[in-house]
């Protein structure tokens, strides 16, 4: 079993896919800003930034359940701002009496939070069709675009490269610890051992891990210095960007800035 | 599996604009100079080990056991990286960590980002490096030294981490102060636990394979001044700072204000940071949260104080 799965990227020929991965990366960090810029409550201009990534999945050919479906793991951590909806001031939308208090729902902070949760719904599309469409090896020639350190690209090139084999080598490490323990069937039933023999276990297995990659690096490293390798990583000089594809990104920042006057003017 | 959401990664919309920039600038800040750091102290052997060493951390990540009933306990891996591999390629580490999480697997935003690399790679990795040198010091060399240390560094390194977070969703006004923070800090001290005792084992099957790993520390630690006492402030700050901002909202009440004015300059009608009043909570547990997580922070931070002052009477004669 591998765990290529596990890779975002969904090859299609679509538009969206053959954009350069450098308009792309710029085009969603401009998304997310301009979304995160937009002042609370402005409901027409978040169904506007809505709509504008909409259409961008559907012309992805990605498919808005896909999307959609992932979207939702970012979902939990909305509860870290479901207290606003109740410290707010007033005008209170509902009081619930709890025993001796009574909790008040406020309609500022209601509003807050569902634009928090409507936001953080758009900027997360947004992400997950730069991910889906985009190779990893295209997103770092992006990355370098951008001007981020060669070296900790080369990190990120070299971390992306062995992350599955590593991968494999943890469901490895799953199987033999299962293969070895007793399992009772369903999984209501009481896990063995005490918590700090799991641990023990689990340590020894993290242990093990770090010390793989350790021996593995060892040999990368032997396997590249035979290569040629001194110390730098080279790789091909980017392409320029041509006109249209400048004239895409020109027009796509005034669009957004545009979008970003109205959600102020309103 | 790879994907779990944990409450420490940041998605984009919960932290102003703002807050994000300001934590992008320090992250860079701190990126640029440890680039430097690695470039000029480490041979080029290292550039393989540190991306194979996220790529491991990364799929450690897939290691859980569980703690109780349906939660499991998994790896974030800051201490771990910065006792195997010194503060500075550790912050390269996580860094590299936290940006694919967040660009492939969307575990955090992108603009956001600065604030997750800020939490889990420098304030993560300079409080690790700060415990583990300290306890080792205490122990003066003797074994349980790396294994307290490991411990104390770990849980330490996610509970400040989870402090800063909760401040920052405080200030972007996210989430009210004295909720974000208590919660947080409630909740990572909890999962602290689960990190710790993985890193000791961890530690310990290293130890039993290839102790020259945990040795050739000492070397690095020389130079490590700078990392101790940046670690330590950051975790005093925030010990001290987070639950008093929990406490005394007043002030925090005020920054979110000017924030939110800056946010919002063309007047929109709400207010960011409202007086609150939180009936649906008995205060008074709150309050006994903030004091016994104040209270042990304050008792690490004496132990901390002792430890170095100790250290350094022994070195000298």
């Amino acid at each position: 079993m591998h765990v290529h799965f596990l890779d975002p990227y969904r090859p299609r020929t679509s538009l969206i896919h053959q954009l350069d991965p450098r308009v792309k990366l710029v085009l969603a960090l401009a998304f997310i800003f301009t979304t995160a810029l937009t002042p609370v409550g402005v409901w027409p201009v978040y169904i506007l930034l809505l709509a504008i990534i909409v259409s961008v999945i559907l012309l992805s050919d990605l498919g808005l359940r896909y999307v959609w479906g992932r979207a939702i793991l970012a979902f939990p951590f909305v509860l870290a701002a479901v207290p606003i909806i109740f410290t707010a001031p007033e005008p209170y939308l509902a009081e619930i009496p709890l025993g001796q208090w009574t909790l008040t729902i406020s309609a500022t902070g209601l509003e807050r939070f569902l634009s928090i949760a409507f936001k953080s719904w758009i900027s997360v599309q947004a992400a997950i069709v730069l991910a889906a469409s985009t190779p990893f090896p295209n997103l770092l020639i992006a990355m370098r675009a951008i001007r981020i350190p060669r070296l900790l690209v080369s990190i990120f090139s070299l971390m992306w490269r062995y992350l599955f084999i590593l991968a494999d080598e943890v469901l490895r490490l799953n199987r033999a610890r299962a293969s070895r323990s007793g399992q009772a069937e369903g999984s209501t039933a009481k896990t063995g051992g005490s918590l700090v023999w799991r641990a023990r276990v689990t340590g020894g297995m993290a242990g093990n891990l770090f010390l793989r990659a350790f021996e593995r690096s060892d040999r990368i490293y032997n396997a590249m210095l035979s290569r040629g390798y001194d110390g730098e990583i080279r790789s091909i000089p980017l392409p320029r960007l041509d006109s249209s594809q400048l004239a895409i990104i020109i027009a796509a920042l005034v669009g957004l800035f545009l979008l970003l006057l109205l959600s102020f003017a309103l | 599996m790879l994907y779990s959401p944990e409450p420490m990664h940041i998605p984009d919309g919960f932290l102003s604009v703002f807050v994000s920039i300001l934590l992008w600038i320090a992250s860079i800040v701190v990126i640029a100079y440890a680039l430097k750091r690695v470039s000029v102290d480490l041979d080029e052997r290292k550039v393989p080990l540190m991306g194979v060493l996220a790529a491991a951390i990364f799929a450690g990540q897939m290691l859980n056991f569980t703690v109780i009933g349906g939660t499991s306990g998994h790896l974030m891996g800051a201490a771990l990286a910065t006792i195997l591999l010194g503060p500075w390629a550790a912050v390269l580490v996580m860094t590299t960590v936290v940006g694919v999480q967040a660009l492939i697997f969307q575990d955090g935003g992108l603009l956001v980002l600065g604030a997750n690399i800020f939490n889990m790679g420098v304030i993560g990795v300079a409080v690790s490096y700060m415990a583990y040198e300290t306890v080792r010091r205490l122990a003066r060399g003797q074994r349980w030294g790396i294994f307290v240390g490991g411990f104390v560094a770990a849980w330490l390194s996610i509970e400040i981490a989870a402090l800063a977070a909760g401040l920052e969703l405080a200030i972007s006004g996210t989430s009210p102060a004295n909720i974000a923070i208590p919660a947080m800090a409630g909740i990572h001290a909890l999962i602290g636990i689960g990190e710790g005792l993985i890193t000791v084992f961890a530690l310990a099957f290293v130890y039993a394979v290839r102790p020259d790993f945990l040795d050739a520390g000492k070397v690095k630690a020389v130079k490590g001044s700078l990392v101790w006492v940046t670690g330590l402030l950051i975790a005093l700050a925030l010990a001290i700072g987070s639950p008093l901002a929990s406490a005394y909202p007043d002030g925090l009440e005020w920054v979110a204000e000017q924030q939110g004015f800056l946010d919002t300059a063309q007047g929109s009608l709400y207010e960011i940071f409202p007086d609150y009043v939180f009936p649906g909570v008995s205060n008074e547990a709150l309050a006994t949260i903030i004091a016994g997580i104040l209270g042990t922070l304050l008792v690490f931070g004496i132990a901390f104080f002792i430890g170095r002052s100790r250290a350094g009477r022994s070195a000298t004669s």
